[in-house]
């Protein structure tokens, strides 16, 4: 079963860091992280019950990181509405203050 | 009772004192400057003076002495001073002559701009070339040899606006030093194979001396005197490598006295003189030296009755006698290479000094824009008559004693090369007095623009002091009086002494200047007469055998060639290599510049990209 769950965390992995990459949407941006870590999560679970060694560690470890992404989606929403406030805009190629 | 001789090391210091005092001083102190060098030169000559009627002493034995210089492992380099018979001589001569050149340049070169830079470059080439005769093993002779190399280069380049004294300075360092590579490798050689590593003479003597006594095979024992030899022929002018001592007339005139006539051309001799014990001990190196120097000899005269610049007949005569010291050591006559080397040193210096004081006067140097200059320069003239006729080997003058020791050793060991030698010396007399009667005699020439006078006193006194020695010098060693030769060698070679080498001597010295004096002084033979009947052979003398021609055609051009092709694969090759990348760097940082826009995706995607590359090294090592 290990395999399948790892193959279906990459797919969910490669989703997110493309959607993170590549849209225009800071809030698709987000929820692409979102995306991400949910597919870390579901690679801590699929070690701790099909690992070589079973543990429930991972699974605590996978809900301390859901409240983490909970935390981390609240201030980016946060920051986000703050920008759209500033800028009028949510497209991230407007955002270019690091080039300096 | 040897005070002196224990002290004789700081005989070169005053002169280099003088050139420090020198260089610091600056240009600006012109008299003092000119005092500065004679008295530095004048203390190291009553120093030797000394330390020489110490030598005189028939009980004085060899002194030197030295300290711990570079210890390496078990082996230990000294350095030192040695005070033996023929270094004594030696110091004589150079610093008698350089004292004399001393004064006479401050009349010479009175009016020249860097007069102190003249008189600083002059004491340390007396520094150096003192330091090399008194050095007591065959490192620090070879440093103190390229060192006068050094001062030769600096003092033939002193005008170094003329473009001819540039390439003369040029030239005269690079050909000696491929005679000088020969000499590196032969030290090279002989710190190889000498019992200990020893360099230092006495060593190499008691090493050689003994007859082969196995320590060294003979082939390697003649390849250490060829070696040895090559240095000798770059640095005293002979055959392959003369081309450079003519050209370095460019110099200023006490220059080619001092260095290109009397001293450092004398170093090679000196150091023949020195190594003696390793050519003797190889018959086959004694043969090539002998024959090295006869050929130079009779060649070098040859050439000089077609030159026509004062100067450049001297600098070949010098060649010339130079091969005749060459071939007196490849005879096995110590002595009278030594011997010749002493007179010579005194006569040619006296001929260039006074060859100065005519160019001084008449600001030429082709005889033939000369001529009838003996009414007005009589003291030069009367001078450079006696030099004339010592060189000629006329007696009872100095230059007659010293050829015919050369002879009568070359009857005895070999007579073809004294047959070569004989001719020499016809053609020796010939160029003389050719010169002699073409520019003090005749009728002057058109092209004389002004009032032509006697030189000032300062250089009048040098030419009558070295007019004494060369009269007087000679009789150290003569048939009857083996005084010289029995001073230096301990008495341990035989005095050569024939009736007929010296009748021959004689008669071809005087059937030279007599022939020279049909043509040139009372024209009963057309001078063009013997040209005009070997018109190939009167140009390749002029010439000077095309040798410079042959150079620059094989040799010359070929390095150029290789250097030219060497810079090509530097500035396209390295070079190119260098600018790549210097390109390919600042092409790259302006594509990076332009990647970083400020937008966090890019730089997310950089990361990504990073990382890709870390696990696709990693994993790939994996396969490697």
């Amino acid at each position: 079963m290990l395999p399948s769950y790892l193959t279906m965390a990459a797919i969910l992995f490669c989703i997110g860091l493309y959607g993170a990459l590549v849209k225009r949407n800071a809030v698709i941006v987000l929820l692409s992280i979102e995306l991400m870590l949910n597919a870390v999560n579901l690679n801590l679970v699929a070690f701790s019950k099909y690992g070589v060694v079973p543990s429930l560690t991972g699974q605590i470890f996978a809900l301390f990181t859901i409240t983490v992404a909970a935390a981390e989606a609240a201030v980016g929403v946060a920051v986000l509405i703050a920008l759209f406030r500033a800028r009028g805009t949510v497209n991230v190629d407007e955002f270019d203050e690091m080039r300096r | 009772m040897d005070q002196f001789t224990q002290t004789a090391w700081l005989i070169p210091l005053f002169p280099f004192a003088a050139f420090l005092l020198l260089t610091a001083l600056g240009r600006s102190y012109r008299r003092a400057g000119v005092m500065i060098g004679s008295v530095g030169a004048l203390a190291a000559l009553v120093m030797s003076l000394l330390v020489f009627f110490e030598r005189l002493d028939p009980d004085a034995v060899d002194y030197s002495e030295g300290f711990n210089w570079i210890t390496l492992g078990d082996y230990t380099l000294k350095i030192g001073f040695e005070v033996t018979n023929l270094n004594s001589l030696m110091l004589i001569i150079v610093t008698l002559v350089s004292f004399l050149v001393n004064v006479y340049s401050a009349g010479y070169m009175k009016k020249d701009e860097r007069i102190t830079v003249f008189y600083g470059y002059v004491a340390l080439f007396t520094f150096a070339m003192l330091g090399l005769v008194l050095s007591d093993n065959m490192l620090v002779f070879y440093i103190f040899w390229e060192l006068v190399g050094v001062c030769s280069f600096l003092l033939v380049g002193f005008w170094y606006a003329k473009p001819a004294a540039r390439a003369a300075a040029k030239k005269a360092f690079i050909v000696t030093r491929i005679g000088d590579a020969g000499l590196l490798l032969g030290i090279i050689v002989l710190f190889w194979y000498m019992p200990g590593h020893a360099l230092d003479f006495s060593s190499i003597h008691n090493v050689f001396s003994e007859g082969q006594s196995g320590a060294i095979t003979m082939s390697i024992t003649t390849s250490i005197a060829l070696l040895l030899f090559m240095g000798v022929i770059g640095k005293s002018g002979q055959f392959p490598l003369h081309v450079w001592l003519p050209d370095a007339m460019e110099g200023p005139t006490p220059i080619s006295a001092l260095i290109h006539a009397a001293t450092m051309v004398a170093a090679g001799v000196f150091l023949l003189a020195r190594t003696f014990d390793i050519f003797e001990a190889s018959a086959a190196a004694m043969h090539t030296v002998a024959y090295f120097g006869g050929f130079t000899a009779i060649f070098a005269a040859m050439v000089a009755l077609a030159q026509n610049d004062i100067k450049r007949i001297l600098a070949y005569s010098t060649i010339s006698q130079l091969g005749y010291m060459v071939m007196a050591m490849g005879l096995g006559s110590m002595t009278g290479g030594i011997f010749h080397l002493f007179t010579h040193a005194f006569f040619k210096a006296l001929l260039f000094l006074a060859a100065g004081s005519v160019i001084h006067a008449v600001h030429t140097q082709n005889i033939h824009e000369m001529g009838g200059l003996g009414s007005k320069m009589r003291i030069t003239a009367w001078t450079f008559g006696i030099g004339a006729l010592s060189l000629s080997g006329i007696p009872p003058f100095s230059g007659f004693w010293s050829k015919d020791a050369i002879l009568a050793s070359a009857l005895d060991e070999n007579p073809f090369l004294f047959v070569v030698g004989l001719a020499a010396a016809f053609c020796t007399a010939l160029y003389m007095s050719r010169l002699f009667f073409i520019v003090f005699m005749g009728k002057s020439s058109v092209r004389q623009p002004r009032e032509v006078r006697e030189s000032s006193k300062s250089m009048t006194i040098p030419l009558l002091v070295l007019a004494v020695l060369s009269v007087g010098a000679g009789f150290v060693e003569t048939p009857w009086n083996g005084w010289l030769g029995s001073w230096l060698t301990g008495g341990g070679e035989e005095v050569h002494a024939s009736a007929a080498a010296i009748i021959a001597s004689i008669a071809v010295g005087v059937l030279g200047i007599y022939v020279g004096w049909l043509m040139y002084g009372k024209g009963s033979i057309e001078r063009g007469a013997a040209a005009a009947k070997a018109p190939w052979l009167a140009n390749l003398l002029e010439r000077q055998y095309y040798i410079n021609e042959f150079y620059d055609l094989v040799i010359v051009r070929s390095v150029r060639g290789i250097g030219k092709s060497l810079a090509a694969f530097d500035e396209y090759v390295i070079g190119g290599a260098v600018r790549f990348f210097g390109f390919a760097t600042v092409t790259g940082g302006r594509m990076l510049t332009r990647m970083n826009n400020g937008q966090t995706q890019v730089f997310g995607l950089t990361a990504v990209i990073g990382l890709l590359v870390i696990i696709a090294v990693i994993v790939g090592r994996r396969f490697w």
